[in-house]
């Protein structure tokens, strides 16, 4: 004898949402809270540190949108000194292959994710915005060097509101629910 | 005798006779109408949070204390909308069904008794007004659906038509029971022949009950004429702005005041122990409607046929059943002793509960899932 064709089955059901209530809520409320990204994110914009570039263009190259555009002239020892680096994040689709193909390591992918602007022409960026600093940091994308150096990624099964990385827990009825904020 | 009339004998000895006629009528209304809506409101809020829950997510909890000014974004920002008529749709009939749909819902509450005395209109038919009123919505979803000229809009329209027509049947039958054992059909007399309330007199009328207005109402599992995923929102997809508010309103509202009969005809309305019975009243409906959310988080759409078979194969003759056994109980059995026919009436609510289910598995039980 089934007794799911008695009406357990939706007996069953109703006992498993009803537990759902004393759960915590999964839910990101993302201003205010916010995950860890993959420490290997194709984030938002590129890095480039000036002291490892050549100025070989091989960045400039691999674009299948041509954003990057480089200016150099010879200086010093027969160097290349890169007068101009410019890239247009409005056209970047973060395919990584400038970050892939650069053979001193002299580009990497952002960890960063909110970079919307209010005009087109800010999102064509200078020589001196894509450097390195407190708001512009690498990402491992390609980059197994500066990838154990970053935070691991909060994942959303094992979030914990207070902690930042612990197992969704059942929620002890006398707490406040809801807010979270 | 109702406050209103209590309120109008007052009146009378201070005013004109024809203002101590109309007053009390006007302060009814509006005192009705203020309920209705900001019960509404909060009842939208209510069921999104408790989804939420439900669904481990939060709901809306941005706007206001725990979010409970949202509804009231939510309808500015729909008052603000463009009102779209379809160019080859009736323009009169659209323009009409949200009105026909909303009012009847409204014109229930007429008969709700919040306390004792607290009822708009005492009718001595008050049961079957409510019957009677609740059907004309059904009217103004087929008018919607006609006038939208839109082939979704008319599949579901139709299908209301019928999920509306079967269910009624398995309703009103139960509600036989009900008024059987209270031998009145006015609301007022109904909540205080309960002392003892009837859903456990009476379990399977109970369930018969519920689940035939939860099919009325058009709620989970049985919203087939919104069925997102399939006719995309039904009857309402060409309405937008203000009338579409009155169809999200009437939903609610319809919500509402179901839930309000089932308080009154099976929890026994205002009446409890300590607490004021309006209360009493809030607790219940809010209650019966926790229960219509529940249903809605966990239970999948049923199909077309499977909503039909529901009604006539399972609904309908097992309403039939326990109105012959609650009618030989309210005939042979003594009233003093109504603790033998809940034990009764468990057992039958048991075994037929069980027989049924039977009819409900794939192929008749022929065929392993």
């Amino acid at each position: 004898m089934r007794f799911e064709r008695y009406g357990v089955g939706v007996a069953k059901g109703m006992v498993v949402t009803f537990k759902h209530l004393f759960r915590h809520p999964i839910t990101v409320q993302y201003p205010e809270e916010r995950l860890v990204v993959s420490r290997r994110i194709r984030g938002n914009e590129l890095v480039w540190f000036p002291d490892r570039c050549t100025g070989c263009a091989t960045c400039a190259k691999s674009c299948p949108q041509g954003n990057i555009e480089i200016v150099t002239h010879i200086g010093d020892e027969d160097k290349y000194v890169v007068d101009k680096f410019e890239v247009d994040t409005g056209r970047c689709m973060f395919c990584g292959l400038c970050v892939e193909s650069c053979p001193y390591e002299a580009l990497a992918m952002g960890i960063s994710y909110e970079r919307a602007q209010y005009r087109r022409r800010q999102l064509v960026l200078s020589k001196e915005e894509l450097q390195l600093s407190d708001i512009r940091r690498p990402s491992g994308y390609a980059r197994p060097k500066i990838e154990p150096t970053l935070p691991r990624q909060s994942l959303l099964v094992d979030w914990d509101r207070e902690e930042g990385g612990q197992k969704l827990s059942r929620l002890p009825l006398s707490k406040k629910r809801g807010r979270g904020v | 005798m109702t406050l209103l009339e209590q309120f109008q004998l007052w009146l009378a000895t201070i005013w004109p006779e024809w203002a101590a006629y109309i007053t009390p009528a006007i302060v009814g209304i509006v005192v009705v109408l203020a309920f209705v809506l900001l019960t509404v409101i909060v009842f939208i809020w209510y069921e999104r949070r408790l989804l939420g829950r439900f669904q481990i997510r939060l709901g809306p909890n941005r706007l206001g204390p725990e979010g409970i000014f949202q509804p009231i974004a939510t309808a500015l920002k729909v008052l603000l909308k463009e009102d779209i008529v379809p160019a080859k749709g009736d323009k009169l009939v659209h323009w009409l069904a949200p009105v026909v749909v909303f009012v009847p819902i409204l014109l229930i509450f007429a008969v709700v008794p919040f306390d004792k005395g607290a009822i708009f209109s005492d009718l001595n038919v008050g049961i079957v007004y409510v019957v009677a009123i609740s059907s004309v919505s059904a009217v103004g979803i087929y008018m919607a659906g006609w006038a939208s000229n839109n082939k979704y809009a008319l599949i579901a329209a139709l299908r209301t038509i019928a999920q509306m027509v079967s269910y009624e049947l398995p309703v009103v039958l139960s509600i036989i029971g009900v008024v059987l054992m209270v031998g009145s059909l006015s609301m007022s007399q109904i909540v205080e022949s309960q002392n003892i309330p009837f859903i456990i007199l009476q379990p399977l009328g109970f369930v018969i009950f519920f689940l035939g207005t939860v099919a009325e109402m058009n709620r989970c599992p049985f919203d087939l004429l919104e069925a997102d995923s399939e006719i995309v929102a039904g009857y309402h997809i060409e309405y937008s702005g203000m009338k579409f508010a009155m169809f999200y309103l009437g939903e609610y509202g319809h919500a509402l005041a179901y839930s309000c009969i089932i308080a009154t005809l099976f929890l026994g309305g205002w009446q409890g122990p300590l607490l004021p019975p309006i209360i009493w009243f809030l607790i219940k409906i809010v209650a019966v409607f926790s229960v219509i959310v529940w249903m809605r988080s966990t239970l999948p759409r049923l199909r077309v046929d499977q909503l039909m078979a529901f009604a006539w194969k399972c609904l309908l003759p097992m309403a039939v059943i326990n109105l012959f056994i609650v009618a030989a109980e309210a005939l042979w059995l003594p009233e003093a002793l109504p603790w033998i026919m809940v034990v009764v009436n468990f057992a039958f609510a048991s075994i037929l509960t069980l027989l049924w289910s039977r009819l409900f598995a794939l192929g008749g039980g022929r065929v392993e899932v």
